[in-house]
């Protein structure tokens, strides 16, 4: 192949052009405001990336590449801060991160978990770097053989780790997935534009909720809300452990498990379609079953850390692959990329298969970029990181206000409708409770992320395999199992054996004391008679539009089953059984100084106010009376606080160009930025 | 004398100083270009095409950013500008072939009304239809040798742009069979390098960029474009693509498919608003005359830049930008189908796919 006769060349040539002092500039430029953005959950790089656009057009196509691939290759870096410190799963690609690295921050480890978190991360993207330096020459084949129903598979494989995060009761696990998959069906069908559980009535129900919210939900707000209630800092006792270079260390320690994340992570970033979202739960999956010891999963593992930090900035280096050659974006911020790559220069780049062969030089220097990014926003990162652990010694109550403006800010940006913040509460009510009964909230998680890859791709190849079938049983029997699907198959069915027997030993959320039978059986009755409206509205479907209502009714089928055993298994087991485990019986949350609704009631009052007033006006009156009557803290100390807060949000959003949420107020006035 | 001396100056003076003073000054503002779509589509990219050139060419070099209001398939956003009364004229909404085709087709959703906004420029994009070598190599100008193969084709929705195709592989008695719910073309073109799809479309730059490519290697036979208009509304051949023939020449040559009737026209119409005029740009309901002038100079010194044809194929295509008197005219043909048009595309939509929009 003559493509290698030209692969080392044009590596020696990348790297001439990316060690100029000027590319290099502009590299450390867009790393550092790449850590701006991404310290801030739910802004990300497609923030950035819009924001840098206007200056792409016309601009040296090396300095744009530069800036650009900085930007987007910190923030999975630097969202890390947000999910081990504040329990924030800053966007996709740190949601498993929060399983184990939040619970280090709670015992005052979160240095060390966040240096081992980032020096994972740099090891990551540097296998990524150079596995990709090899592959990228011969992946146009590889990915072409990933076709729908391998790519069904891997969905299937990464839906398996429920069985791992499934809990002490395998089946509140599988119900947890069942729920988030029937809740990710809302809205309208990919394939038939049926509703789902939405009327066109309710506009925002159509698009279906975001990850964002549903991630935030799902673990920001039950943690704040928890931590909240107690009165303390993150940190017990308010104190900090080991420090950075522990972390790294324990990475050493790791290192075996860090590479194999790696590849997992390129691996599956470089199939298009994908994306993301499964690359940390199988990562995650995969450190709990090569652990001999898993009792400390959940409850702070540094394992549960290095493994999906390493897998989820190697991903970043494989999703260029179907980005690059084939011009298809893994991501939103990739689609964003594929633009902007046009603007640069004279618009001679063209991203497509094209580009290996015109601009292997170009492709190679983007790869190396990525690399050089993620050295030099580790570095930065970890050099922050113990200022920053800082964070979790200081008393809760100053943090918390904070957190509900910037989640409901980050939620809000999402779809720009005010619906957005309310999704928020309502995802939030949801996590809260099922981290009170000790259903598996990343099976839950697992189950939204993972339900409209299944439901497409399971839609999409049973017909091309019935098409198939059609013309000859073989040739169907060829389509549907292919040397991979096998492969993937034997993988996924080991998983799920090996994660069920070792599912009881790994407690998401701690060691939950069995409380009453009535709580919980009242919460397995709102959830039931929640999958059956949910299996009903399926089912009016007309069976024209068979493919939008197939999954819902399986997925919604096997739910309903799974929570009739769980109902009758309440019925006859003692109340002392671990199926009532009821977090308000007993432990820190039934110790806290104050009430779950009392304090759900501020978050509550902010998002009313904002409903009336608008995000700024809303969040002025939030943050002193929060600050005075809460936290009891003097005038000046609010004063300066809320002023610190406000000045925050209106930098951050004036930068971005993002608008807040508008209230009833704005809609008969007429009042100037930041207050429209 | 004196006087009247006086009062001519003076109204020499108005008349000369009127057009100065009329003229629309921007310096200092900030003009939000809203698209109801995500960051990451083809809208956005044309925007940030435009947005920079504009800014260069309106009086005062006023911030020209892109925001996006994505929601309900850009039904959202749109309704959203119909709300939007005329300010201070730093407001431009842009909509593609995905708003008109629910407003053309009257989708429950809309709420909003393309006549009463105030259209500045206009540019539309070609598309090109191909198939598999195999099947590639029966055709022959027409589809005569097609009509008993099944075909498979990765589909975002049959209401959306699709709908062209869809309705002309049919009206050749082609038997093709969409797979539903892809996110965009590229990953229809994906599932035809896979093998899984065997025949697919693209969108001229998308077609250039990257189908091209697999027409060189063999792996894929173009077979038709749906054309260009010219200045009679006639269907010729597309200008990016002279040697490939339209849908109009492979239907003449096909047995069974007329370019007169109802089918026809109602191809016609949804063609014309999802491709020679698939992107507008509007000011707000209430427009002044002259911010709408002010607008129209602009996008017509962008197109007139001596490097606008090369910066423009990589981004928007090699198709006319319309603006101006033009701009509304092509709006017009753009966002109106007849009734018999729209009937026969509603009652096509339910009996192949069972798709009804209430």
């Amino acid at each position: 192949m003559d493509l290698f006769a030209d692969a080392l060349p044009a590596l020696g040539q990348a790297w001439e052009m990316i060690l100029q002092p000027a590319v290099l500039g502009y590299l450390v430029l867009g790393v550092v405001m790449g850590l701006a953005v991404g310290v801030f959950p739910g802004l990300g790089g497609i923030a950035g990336l819009s924001l840098l656009l206007p200056f792409m057009f016309g601009m040296d196509p090396l300095m744009g590449l530069a800036l650009m691939v900085g930007m987007v290759a910190v923030v999975p870096t630097s969202d890390t801060f947000a999910s081990v410190l504040m329990g924030i799963p800053g966007s996709s690609a740190s949601q498993a991160t929060v399983l184990d690295g939040f619970p280090m921050a709670k015992k005052g480890q979160a240095a060390r978990a966040l240096s081992a978190a980032f020096t994972s991360s740099l090891f990551g993207g540097l296998v990524g770097a150079m596995f990709l330096t090899m592959f990228i020459v011969v992946a146009r084949p590889l990915v072409l053989a990933f076709g729908l129903p391998e790519m069904l598979m891997i969905s299937i494989l990464g839906l398996s780790m429920v069985a791992v995060l499934a809990g002490r009761v395998a089946l509140k696990g599988l119900a947890a997935a069942g729920l988030g998959m029937l809740i990710g069906t809302i809205g309208e069908a990919d394939a038939g534009g049926s509703l789902r559980m939405a009327t066109y009535d309710i506009p925002y129900l159509t698009d279906g909720l975001k990850l964002v919210i549903v991630g935030l939900g799902i673990f920001a707000v039950p943690e704040i809300v928890s931590l909240l209630r107690q009165d303390r800092a993150i940190a017990k006792e308010a104190k900090l452990g080991a420090g950075w270079g522990v972390g790294v260390r324990d990475w050493f320690a790791n290192k075996w498990l860090s590479l194999r994340c790696s590849l997992i992570g390129v691996v599956v970033g470089v199939i298009p379609g994908l994306g993301g979202s499964v690359v940390d739960w199988i990562a995650y999956g995969h450190a709990v079953q090569t652990t001999k010891d898993k009792s400390n999963f959940g409850k702070g593992e540094i394992r549960g850390v290095i493994g999906p930090e390493s897998s989820n900035n190697a991903k970043e280096g494989g999703g260029l692959v179907p980005t690059l050659l084939f011009g298809i974006p893994g991501s939103g911020s990739m689609a964003i990329f594929i633009g902007a790559i046009a603007l640069l220069g004279s618009g001679d780049i063209e991203v497509g298969p094209s580009m290996l062969r015109d601009n292997l030089d170009i492709t190679y220097s983007i790869v190396w970029l990525l690399a050089l990014a993620n050295v030099v926003g580790t570095l930065l990162c970890i050099a922050a990181s113990g200022g920053i652990a800082k964070l979790t010694t200081i008393r809760f109550t100053y943090l918390a206000p904070f957190l509900f403006m910037l989640i409901s800010f980050a939620a809000f940006q999402s779809g720009q409708n005010f619906e957005d913040i309310l999704a928020l509460f309502t995802i939030g009510l949801i996590g809260i409770f099922l981290r009170r009964f000790d259903w598996s909230r990343p099976a839950f998680l697992i189950g939204f992320v993972l339900s409209n890859p299944v439901e497409k791709f399971s839609n999409q190849a049973f017909q091309i395999a019935s098409f198939r079938f059609r013309s000859s049983f073989q040739e169907g029997m060829d389509y549907i199992f292919s040397p991979i699907v096998i492969v993937l198959l034997i993988i996924t069915v080991v998983s799920v054996v090996l994660g069920l027997r070792q599912a009881k030993s790994i407690m998401a959320e701690g060691d939950v004391k069995a409380g009453s039978k009535r709580a919980p059986l009242v919460f397995l009755l709102i959830i039931m008679a929640y999958v059956v409206a949910a299996l009903i509205n399926a089912n009016m479907i007309p069976d024209y539009n068979l493919t939008d209502k197939i999954v819902p009714l399986v997925i919604g089928g096997i739910t309903l089953a799974a929570l009739l055993i769980l109902l009758v298994q309440m019925i006859l087991r003692p109340e002392t059984d671990t199926i009532f485990a009821d977090k308000e019986s007993s432990g820190e949350d039934a110790d806290a100084p104050y009430g779950l609704w009392p304090t759900l009631a501020w978050f509550g009052g902010l998002i009313a106010a904002t409903w009336v007033l608008g995000f700024i006006l809303a969040l002025t009156g939030f943050l002193i009376a929060f600050l005075r009557v809460r936290a009891q803290a003097s005038w000046t100390k609010t004063l300066i606080m809320t002023a610190g807060g406000l000045a925050l949000m209106c930098v951050m959003a004036g930068a971005l160009n993002r608008d807040f949420p508008p209230g009833l107020l704005q809609d008969v006035t007429d009042m100037p930025w930041p207050l429209n | 004398m004196t006087m009247k001396k006086l009062a001519i100056s003076v109204a020499a003076a108005a008349l000369l100083a009127g057009p100065a003073l009329a003229e629309v000054d921007m310096s200092g503002k900030t003009i939000e270009w809203v698209i109801p779509f995500s960051e990451t589509g083809g809208s956005a990219k044309w925007a940030n095409f435009f947005a920079p050139l504009l800014s260069e060419e309106l009086p005062g070099n006023p911030t020209v950013v892109v925001k996006f209001m994505p929601g309900a398939g850009s039904t959202k956003g749109a309704n959203w500008f119909q709300e939007q009364e005329y300010d201070d004229g730093t407001l431009i909404f842009g909509t593609s072939g995905s708003t008109q085709f629910p407003y053309l087709l009257g989708d429950p959703r809309v709420r909003y009304e393309y006549s009463d906004w105030v259209p500045v420029m206009a540019s539309g994009t070609g598309g090109v239809a191909y198939l598999n070598p195999t099947d590639g190599e029966k055709f022959d100008g027409s589809a005569n040798n097609l009509q008993d193969i099944d075909f498979i084709y990765g589909s975002q929705g049959a209401t959306r742009l699709d709908l062209v195709p869809l309705l002309a592989w049919e009206m050749l008695g082609m038997n093709v069979e969409p797979v539903f719910g892809i996110k965009g073309r590229g990953d229809g073109r994906l599932m035809f390098e896979r093998g899984e799809a065997t025949i697919d479309y693209q969108t001229s730059s998308s077609y250039l960029g990257a189908s091209a490519d697999l027409v060189e290697q063999g792996a894929a036979v173009p077979m038709m474009t749906w054309g260009a208009l010219d200045e009679n509304g006639d269907i010729v051949r597309d200008p990016t693509f002279p040697d490939i023939p339209t849908f109009k020449e492979v239907c003449e040559a096909t047995d069974g498919c007329e370019t007169s009737g109802e089918a026809w026209d109602a191809w016609k119409a949804f063609f014309v608003a999802g491709f020679p005029v698939q992107k507008i740009a509007f000011l707000p309901a209430g427009t002044p005359d002259d911010v709408r002038d002010t607008f129209t100079a602009a996008f017509d010194a962008v197109r007139n830049r001596d490097d606008f044809a090369t910066i423009a194929a990589k981004q928007v295509g090699e198709y006319e930008v319309f603006v101006g008197d033009n701009a509304k005219r092509a709006t017009e043909s753009g966002t109106t189908v007849s009734p018999e048009a729209k009937a026969y595309v509603l009652d096509w939509l339910k009996n192949a796919y069972g798709v009804t929009l209430n």
